[in-house]
């Protein structure tokens, strides 16, 4: 039987100012098959699928749907001929009713919707597909599991058959990824074609025909799933193999216990499942304990609870031996913990603020910078030129506004602030993220130094190569708890990706 | 063919001069509509403008006393804006300010002579802090939103304002107003209209530009206001800033209403809610929040009031005049304002959105 | 004069006052659901209120003064939509210039346009005609109630057009664009809705309903012309869109006890009465209800870890590149 293709993207191209998110890309979609398209965080992915559904318009390349040439340029369009998207950050209006959410903005809508007729048909619908959501209810009402049933109805109700599906399971606890799984299989049992974007790993061996790989914005590989014996293949291509630099580093001997964690949990509010669930974490002087895990998996709700951005609702904390939980954000950098955001540009640093002073965030409060409260912009003026020389920051003049530098320079001038202030604890999330390979290396070079001196360093990383390169041991974690931890050694990146994708030790 | 407007690489310093000049041409373009529409001729007009606010020494000082308040409320409510807090209650502040002092002058004559002002003045900054505070603390505590509630307290103050020079504390003679102020506690006059106000003034200006650009608290607001969730990484508390950011911007609008009231009307009567308040609004966001910058904006609009207010004699035209002008001064201003940080771009292609 | 008859005629005037101030708020309902604040509505009023006298003194025309008057909102919340909108400036300093513009232009106007007989000022002038109050005849003697069936035809209107807006708002498929929009912008583009075009639309819509208000004061319940005759009015329009909790249902209820707190004020102080409570807290008690409605739905909406009332994007621009 010949398969037939019913989505062609060619050699598709998007640029932001400053990235190219996607590089000629094509993609394939045959009828009735699931293709699940994998990559790191900023792959492209997203952005590729977002195109399709006419949120972004490519600025090179084509797209065919079945068989013909088209031109999104709207969601309308898109929507008109059969596709539907289910985006990672829900589509939905907090305040209005689920059937309004469903209806809202389609083109054929009567002018008085008939929600009675409306209603019908969804509770309806809800029953073939085991969905049973009530659509009189308010969004804002509902668990998240249930919002994404909101979202699947309103791809069923519109009638959609090339269905794009992007991480559904990242928000859900394991019960509600099972319920889903079970109701997208069914859609598929009917014939429906679907892109499935996603990071677990079993998820993707369980339903998808053929698996296609991204990474940093161009295709590397698809393969057909059944001939993917072993899942290492798979996260081989993920990760690439970029030049791996050899760091040197110095005898691994850890001091004292600079950070406890015990028994932290984070409730959040509407979602079933907490935060943080019951983690335990040492970090010791001198050594560099690693966190992996795909992003939103309770990595940066645990650096922020260290340092005193979000409060914790059980368990403690402590730092150099006392007892910091829920402490405010400047007691712990009194504490002398210095901290690299997961956000760089909005947790980082003051765009509208010169480089300069950015440098001075963390010292103008300090007599090195200021007298009397006043600041010494001489002093600062020293300061700056030295830390932009040291850590080779490119930027015209301390006196340019940070926003105007380039990714790698704001995060030199984030961790050049941030080791400078540092005296024995260091919070890193995140650093080297779509940084280039030259900033990356300097990035990863001053944390080991700082390791070398004997600073306790947490390292939140998505990249297992730098995990480990880079540390001392590492700590793996799935929705919200420690999966394991383990020596660096030991860690190969079979393991960890397993762990990554929630497999437990047992299972492996 | 469409336009679309695009984020530039880096702040346009060109367009930063330009947009003001290009604005200032417009307004004098528009307001030459409608002064036509009216037979007026505009050259004129604008120079009768000029004339009334500067050409006579007594003139002069007319603008400068107006100037004083003004000023004032503009520094106010440059305080807040640089936290992004919305603070549109200078007037409400002035008023409480003015109410302040009254109550000292009017129930706390037990006090030396000598202390009578100082005291007074102290209490307009207490009084309009209050008012500041309030708002500033319902917004750093639960997100009430500050737009609103600094509008809705305006008007509260201005009634009880009302209240007071209306019955409760009526002078026993004449229909309204409060007894005028002890003689005492009067603020003097240096040069004809202008008091010793303008130097309370001036000195806050120094001060305040100190305080905002030279000291630790300063650099924290700046942070606070730029990127607030970067300045909570660093350890500076959002809460705490607001409150009293919004205490002191509430204080000298205070002070702003304690003085003028010292100086000009000594008493508490209608008219009290001159609309100083609002025209500081446009002082502080067209002076870009600079305490010096602000001097010459207030100048410039006090003039503008001043200079129409004599164009009812002069020209024949209404006093309102000042109204158009400053809203015509303002638009293209509010309008031009993007294209620093952004350009326009003609596309061919058919965007989304 | 028997407490009927005082309740019946502070029924009247509040009717008469109310109607102004239910335009005025309707429109910025409308306006600030789509996620716009627009602070100009005293301006835009005061407007309406010159345009509409001014055209219907020289013409004798009401109809022809009403569209003018509507007009002239529509246009001055154009100007307000295109910097806010298309321009992204900042929303509240762009509506106190509106105000401030609106007042003073019609001020000046009001001193320029009006007949030489008169030195070119409107101040003073009476209108060849005017807005009357019509009686629907049996119905207009039912106790109570009886008021509400002796007023102009700018207050019958809202009989119909307030249960339309409430009806178009929350139940037809525009309406929920609207809602959308002002909630979750990024939400309703994403569902092909034309963000901005729809701002655009209910911005403009509110002005308009503003110059209508204004024009009902100078048409009907004055009716003249005065510097500055809406006294804040629109101040209290955008404090009665926060006590209606944006909804157009209950914007009748807020302007109904608000109007009737300020005729109450005039005609306790027509009949001489002395009252316990001073006639300035009942001036300023809109603000203060509406002061702490706010606070308290705000506080209340964050316990609840619930939605607050409010369009959530209210007063901020947007683009779909921009987040």
């Amino acid at each position: 039987m010949e398969k037939i293709p019913v989505v062609e993207l060619k050699n598709l191209t998007k640029r932001f100012p400053g990235v190219i998110a996607n590089e000629d890309v094509n993609l394939t979609l045959f009828e009735g098959e699931v293709l699940a398209l994998l990559g790191e965080n900023g792959a492209g992915k997203s952005t590729l699928m977002n195109m399709l559904v006419g949120l972004y318009r490519p600025d090179e390349g084509e797209i065919f749907i079945k068989g013909k040439k088209v031109d999104i340029s709207s969601p309308q369009d898109s929507m008109a001929l059969g596709v539907g998207m289910i985006h990672q950050e829900f589509m939905l209006v907090g305040n209005l009713s689920v059937a309004e959410n469903i209806v809202l903005g389609l083109p054929d809508l009567e002018i008085r919707p008939p929600f009675a007729k409306i209603n019908k048909k969804l509770i309806e619908l809800g029953k073939q597909y085991d969905l049973n959501i009530d659509p009189t209810s308010i969004i804002d009402n509902l668990t998240v599991g249930e919002q994404q049933r909101v979202e699947i109805l309103k791809l069923l109700y519109r009638g959609a058959n090339i269905l794009i599906l992007d991480e559904p399971t990242a928000v859900l606890t394991p019960g509600e990824s099972k319920e889903l799984n079970k109701i997208i299989k069914k859609m598929l049992s009917e014939g429906k074609s679907a892109i499935f974007i996603s990071h677990k790993m079993n998820e993707v061996l369980e339903f998808s025909d053929r698996v296609q790989i991204l990474r940093k914005g161009k295709s590397v590989g698809t393969r057909e799933t059944s001939t993917i014996t072993k899942l290492q293949d798979i996260a081989k291509l993920m990760v690439g193999r970029d030049v791996l630099f050899s760091l040197e580093k110095g005898e691994y001997n850890p001091g004292d216990i600079k950070v406890e964690i015990k028994d932290v949990s984070i409730e959040y509010k509407k979602s079933v499942r907490p935060l943080l669930n019951h983690i335990n974490l040492q970090v010791r002087a001198g050594e560099i304990v690693g966190i992996a895990g795909v992003a939103g998996n309770g990595q940066q709700a645990l650096s922020e609870a260290i340092t005193g951005l979000r409060k914790i609702t059980s368990g403690s904390i402590n730092i150099n031996n006392k007892d910091m939980s829920n402490k405010t954000p400047i007691q712990i950098i009194n504490m002398r913990v210095s901290h690299i955001p997961a956000d760089r540009n909005k947790m980082g640093i003051v765009g509208d603020m010169s480089v300069g002073e950015n440098l001075s965030m963390k010292k103008y409060r300090t007599e090195e910078l200021s007298h009397h409260n006043i600041i010494n912009k001489a002093l600062i003026k020293i300061f700056a030129n030295k830390l932009i020389n040291t850590f080779t920051i490119k930027t015209p003049t301390q006196y340019t506004n940070a926003k105007f530098l380039s990714g790698g320079n704001i995060q030199k001038t984030i961790l050049a602030r941030e080791i400078d202030s540092c005296k024995g604890i260091l919070i890193a999330v995140y650093p080297s993220r779509g940084l280039d390979v030259g900033a990356t290396e300097t990035v990863r070079m001053s944390i080991i130094k700082q390791r070398d001196n004997g600073t306790a360093i947490l390292l939140v990383s998505e990249e297992l190569e730098e995990l480990q390169m880079v540390c001392d041991k590492i700590a793996v974690m799935f929705e919200g708890r420690i999966m394991d931890i383990m020596d660096t050694k030991d860690a190969t990146t079979e393991k960890i990706g397993l762990l990554m994708a929630g497999v437990e030790r047992g299972e492996m | 063919m469409r336009f679309v407007i695009e984020k530039r690489n880096e702040r346009s310093k060109r367009m930063q001069i330009l947009v003001p000049l290009v604005s200032l041409v417009i307004s004098a373009l528009l307001g030459s509509i409608v002064l036509l529409f009216c037979n007026a001729n505009p050259l004129q007009t604008y120079a009768a403008i000029i004339n009334g606010a500067f050409s006579s020494p007594m003139r002069f000082q007319y603008t400068i006393a107006k100037m004083i308040p003004l000023l004032m409320c503009g520094l106010s409510v440059g305080i807040a804006f640089r936290l992004r807090f919305w603070n549109i209650g200078a007037e409400g502040q002035y008023v409480m300010g003015v109410i302040g002092i009254t109550w000292v002058m009017q129930f706390w004559t037990w006090l030396p002579a000598p202390l009578l002002l100082p005291i007074g003045i102290l209490m307009s900054f207490v009084f309009g802090g209050i008012w500041g505070g309030i708002p500033g603390a319902l917004k750093a505590n639960w997100k009430v939103d500050e737009t609103l509630v600094t509008l809705m307290m305006n008007y509260i103050a201005i009634g009880i304002a009302e209240y007071l020079y209306i019955s409760a504390w009526k002078a026993p003679k004449g229909n309204m107003g409060t007894v005028k102020y002890p003689e005492v506690a009067w603020i003097g006059r240096m040069w004809g209209k202008i008091h010793y106000g303008v130097i309370i003034v001036l000195i806050l200006v120094v001060v305040l530009y100190f305080v905002l650009y030279k000291t630790r608290w300063g650099f924290e607001l700046n942070m606070i206001g730029k990127n607030s969730e970067a300045a909570r990484c660093q350890g500076v508390s959002i809460k705490r800033n607001i409150i009293i950011a919004m205490l002191i911007s509430g204080g000298i609008a205070g002070l702003g209403g304690g003085i003028n009231s010292a100086a000009v009307t000594h008493c508490l009567t209608s008219g009290v809610n001159s609309g100083y308040g609002f025209t500081g609004i446009i002082v502080a966001w067209m002076s870009g929040l600079n305490p010096f910058i602000s001097v010459l904006v207030a100048i410039f609009l006090a003039a503008l009031q001043t200079g129409s207010d004599a164009l009812q004699i002069t020209m024949n035209l209404p006093s309102s005049m000042s109204g158009v002008l400053q809203g015509l001064i303002l638009l293209p201003l509010l309008a031009g304002n993007i294209f620093i940080d952004h350009r326009l771009k003609i596309v061919n292609k058919k965007e989304v959105i | 004069m028997s407490n009927l008859d005082f309740i019946t005629k502070l029924l009247a005037a509040t009717l008469a006052m109310g109607t102004s101030l239910t335009y005025a708020t309707l429109g910025e309902v409308f306006t600030e659901k789509s996620g716009v604040l627009n602070l100009g509505v005293e301006g835009t009023m005061l407007m309406g209120a010159l345009s509409g006298f001014a055209v219907t003194y020289f013409t004798s025309s009401l109809i022809l003064g009403l569209l003018i008057a509507i007009l002239a909102g529509a246009l001055f919340s154009l100007i307000h939509a295109f910097i806010t909108i298309t321009l992204r400036a900042n929303q509240v300093v762009s509506g106190l210039a509106i105000t401030m513009f609106g007042t003073g232009l019609a001020n000046f106007l009001g001193k320029k346009i009006g007949p030489e007989l008169n030195g070119y000022n409107l101040v003073g002038l009476n209108l060849p005609v005017r807005f009357h109050n019509i009686s629907i005849p049996l119905l207009n003697r039912l106790p109570f109630l009886g008021a509400f069936f002796n007023v102009s035809v700018l207050t019958y209107a809202l009989y119909l057009i307030l249960p339309l807006s409430w009806y178009y708002m929350y139940k037809t498929k525009y309406g929920l664009a609207l809602r959308a929009v002002g909630e979750a912008p990024r939400t309703a583009a994403a569902m092909g809705i034309n963000v901005n075009k729809n701002r655009y639309l209910y911005t403009i819509l509110g002005g308009a309903f503003s110059g209508l208000g204004g024009a009902a004061l100078s048409l009907f319940f004055t009716p003249s012309w005065n510097d500055g005759m809406t006294g804040g009015m629109g101040w209290i329009a955008i404090a009665l869109v926060i006590f209606s909790t944006w909804n157009p249902g209950r914007v009748a209820i807020g302007t109904l006890i608000f109007g009737g707190i300020t005729s109450l004020q005039f005609a306790i102080q027509a009949a001489g009465i002395r009252m316990i409570i001073p006639a300035q807290f009942l001036a300023i008690a809109p603000y203060f209800i509406t002061l702490v409605t706010l606070v308290f739905m705000t506080i209340n909406a964050q316990r609840k870890e619930g939605h607050f009332a409010s369009p959530s994007a209210l007063g901020v621009a947007f683009a779909i590149d921009e987040k």
